[in-house]
C-alpha cells in the first residue's frame, strides 16, 4: 500500500480509455438510459472538460471511471486497464464537498491514508496538503465552522493528499459563488500545472470549461452523448475578451443548441 | 421567601408536634440567608442564581402551602399526606437504608443496561449493515420488540437461576430494543455519499462501518440509549418490587407494606435524583461525543 502511494508520487497522469459505454440506472420498472455509446480518450497530464446540460449523464460517467458503477455496456480503462473497482489513483471530487462533519478539516484530509492503512503520524502529510489549499489557520476546524469555498478546498486537499494520478471533478464549484469560483478556478490550475495529474472536469458553464481545460468534450441531453468536440489551444492564463476564447464559446454554445441567443 | 418559610415552619403550631420541626426551618432560614448573602455580595454576581430566581422565591411558597395543608392545619388525609418534616426525618433517620436501597437500583441497573446497550448497538449496526440480517433480524425485533420488556417477568423468573439474574435480563432487553432499533435506522440512513466518498479513497467494508457508518449513525444511536435508559428505570422498579429483595423499587414496596407514606416520598425523591442524575450523565457524554453536532438539544 505504501508503495503505491510512492508511485502516484512519482508516475504521471494516468491515460483514459473510453469504449462503446452505455450506462442504464433500474430504479423504477423501467431502465433509465442516461449515457448512449460514448466514445473517446485522455491523454496522460491532459485536462479535459466534460460540458452538457444539467442531469446529462456526465456525472455518471465520471463515477464509471472512478470505479463506483460499472457500466451497463462498454468498457472503461485506464493506462489500457479496465476499471472494475475505485482505486486511490483516481480520486472524485463532488459538487458538494461532503467532508465527514465529525472530523475535523486535518482528520478530514487524513481520511485517504487511514482508508489505506497508510502507517504512522500523518501530520506532515496534511499540513503539506493543508498548506497546498491555503487551509494551515483551519487545520482544527470542524467543517460545520467553514464557508463553501474552504470546505471545497478542503475536499480537494483531502484528495490531493493521496498523489492521484486521474483527478475527476464533478461540478466542483458549481455551489460557490461567483468570486469564489474564479479565486478556485486559478487554484485548480496551478494545482494541475503542479501535480502532472490527468484531470477530467464536468461542468455545466462553457467559461469555466474554456479558461481551464485543453479540450472541451460536449454532450447533448440525456442520455449523454457526445455532439462536439474542441481542442483549446490557448496559452494560460485564459481571458474571457480574447478573440479565440470568443470563438471558441460561440461554437460550443451552437452545439449545446443555444446559438440563437449569440 | 426561605426566611418567611423558615420561621412558618418554626412558629406556626401544628397539629401534633413533628420532631423535625426544628431542622426544617432551621435549613429553609439558612438557605435564605445564603440566598440574601450571595445576592447582596458585592464582589461577584451570580447569574445562575438571577436565572433561577423565580423557582427560588416559589420553592420556599410551595413547601409552606405543604406544611399548611398538612400538619398545620390537617387538610389532607394522613398517612398519605406527609408533612415535609416526616419527609425530612426519613431522611435524617433512615438515610442509610435508603442509601443502601439507591446503591443497590444501581448495582442491579447498571450491568443491565450496559448487556442490553451492547447487545443493541451491535445489532442495530448489524441490521442497517447488512441486507441478509436485516431480511432475519428485522422483522423479529419488529413483532417482539414493542412487548414491554416487563410483560416477559414470569417467563424470565422462571428461565433464570435467580431473580438478580432475571431482572438484569429484562433490564437488557428492555434497553435494548430501541437502542437496536435506532442504530439501525441511523446506519440505514448514512449518506451514499459518505460510503461514495470512503470507498473511493480506498477504505474496505470494515473502515466504512468503523469510521463511516457508526460515526454517522450516533446521534441517533445517543436518542436509543435514552429511550433505552428511560425503558429499563421502569424495569427496574418493577423487578424490584415484586422479586427483587433490595433496591429503591423493594423500599417502596416495603414503606407501602407498613403504610409509611413519609417514606415513600423520601425514595421517590431519592429516586428521582438518582435517575435524572444518570439521564443527565448520559447527556454528559453525548455532549462531549457530538460536540461536532452544531445545536444539539440540551437535557
Amino acid at each position: 500500500m505504501v508503495s503505491a502511494t510512492l508511485d502516484n508520487e512519482t508516475r504521471p497522469g494516468l491515460s483514459v480509455q473510453i469504449s462503446r459505454v452505455s450506462h442504464a440506472y433500474r430504479t423504477g420498472a423501467e431502465p433509465v438510459d442516461v449515457i448512449d455509446n460514448v466514445t473517446f480518450g485522455v491523454d496522460p497530464g491532459e485536462f479535459v472538460a466534460l460540458l452538457g446540460p444539467s442531469g446529462c449523464g456526465k456525472s455518471t460517467l465520471l463515477r464509471l471511471v472512478a470505479g463506483l458503477d460499472q457500466p451497463s455496456e462498454g468498457k472503461v480503462g485506464t493506462d489500457m486497464v479496465r476499471v472494475t473497482g475505485p482505486d486511490p489513483a483516481r480520486l472524485l471530487v463532488f459538487q458538494d464537498p461532503t467532508l465527514f462533519p465529525w472530523r475535523t478539516v486535518r482528520q478530514n484530509i487524513a481520511l485517504g491514508l487511514e482508508a489505506r492503512g497508510v502507517a504512522g503520524d500523518h501530520r506532515a502529510a496534511t499540513d503539506e496538503a493543508l498548506a497546498l489549499v491555503g487551509l494551515e489557520a483551519f487545520a482544527d476546524a470542524l467543517p460545520h465552522e467553514l464557508s463553501g469555498g474552504m470546505a471545497q478546498r478542503a475536499a480537494l486537499a483531502r484528495v490531493l493528499i493521496n498523489h492521484p494520478r486521474l483527478l475527476l471533478l464533478d461540478e466542483p464549484f458549481g455551489k460557490l459563488d461567483a468570486l469564489t469560483r474564479m479565486t478556485l478556478q486559478g487554484e485548480l490550475l496551478r494545482l494541475w500545472q503542479q501535480g502532472g495529474f490527468t484531470t477530467m472536469l464536468v461542468t455545466h458553464d462553457v467559461e469555466e470549461a474554456l479558461l481551464l481545460a485543453q479540450r472541451v468534450i460536449v454532450f447533448g441531453p440525456r442520455p449523454a452523448s457526445v455532439v462536439f468536440e474542441a481542442e483549446v489551444d490557448l496559452p494560460y492564463p485564459r481571458h474571457r475578451d480574447d478573440p479565440g476564447f470568443i470563438a471558441l464559446r460561440r461554437d460550443i454554445l451552437i452545439a449545446l443548441g443555444h446559438g440563437e441567443e449569440l | 421567601m426561605w426566611i418567611g418559610a423558615g420561621l412558618f415552619a418554626l412558629y406556626v403550631p401544628g397539629v401534633t408536634p413533628l420532631p423535625r420541626t426544628g431542622l426544617l426551618g432551621g435549613i429553609e432560614l439558612a438557605i435564605g440567608i445564603a440566598i440574601a448573602v450571595v445576592a447582596l455580595a458585592p464582589w461577584r454576581r451570580s447569574e445562575g442564581l438571577e436565572q433561577a430566581d423565580r423557582w427560588l422565591a416559589a420553592l420556599p411558597i410551595g413547601f409552606v402551602i405543604w406544611q399548611y395543608a398538612t400538619n398545620k392545619t390537617g387538610l389532607l388525609p394522613l398517612p398519605f399526606f406527609p408533612a415535609p418534616e416526616s419527609v425530612l426525618e426519613v431522611f435524617t433517620d433512615d438515610w442509610a437504608k435508603l442509601a443502601e436501597s439507591a446503591l443497590a437500583s444501581l448495582v442491579l441497573l447498571i450491568p443491565g443496561y450496559a448487556i442490553g446497550a451492547a447487545l443493541g448497538f451491535s445489532l442495530g449496526v448489524a441490521i442497517g449493515w447488512s441486507r441478509a440480517v436485516h431480511y432475519w433480524a428485522h422483522p423479529i425485533l419488529r413483532f417482539v420488540g414493542p412487548l414491554p420488556a416487563t410483560a416477559w417477568l414470569p417467563i424470565a423468573f422462571f428461565c433464570f437461576p435467580s431473580t438478580r439474574s432475571a431482572s438484569t435480563f429484562l433490564i437488557a432487553l428492555a434497553s435494548g430494543f430501541p437502542v437496536a432499533v435506532l442504530t439501525s435506522s441511523g446506519v440505514a440512513s448514512v449518506a451514499r455519499a459518505y460510503y461514495d466518498i470512503a470507498r473511493n479513497l480506498g477504505a474496505d467494508p470494515r473502515f466504512l462501518v468503523r469510521k463511516v457508518a457508526v460515526p454517522a449513525a450516533l446521534p441517533s444511536v445517543f436518542v436509543g440509549l435514552f429511550m433505552g435508559l428511560g425503558a429499563s428505570f421502569v424495569v427496574l422498579v418493577t423487578a424490584e418490587m415484586i422479586g427483587v429483595k433490595a433496591g429503591l423499587g423493594f423500599y417502596l414496596q416495603w414503606a407501602q407494606g407498613w403504610a409509611a407514606y413519609a417514606n415513600i416520598y423520601a425514595a421517590l425523591i431519592v429516586m428521582a435524583f438518582l435517575f435524572s442524575g444518570l439521564i443527565g450523565l448520559l447527556f454528559a457524554v453525548r455532549d462531549r461525543v457530538l460536540a461536532w453536532q452544531k445545536g444539539i438539544v440540551r437535557w
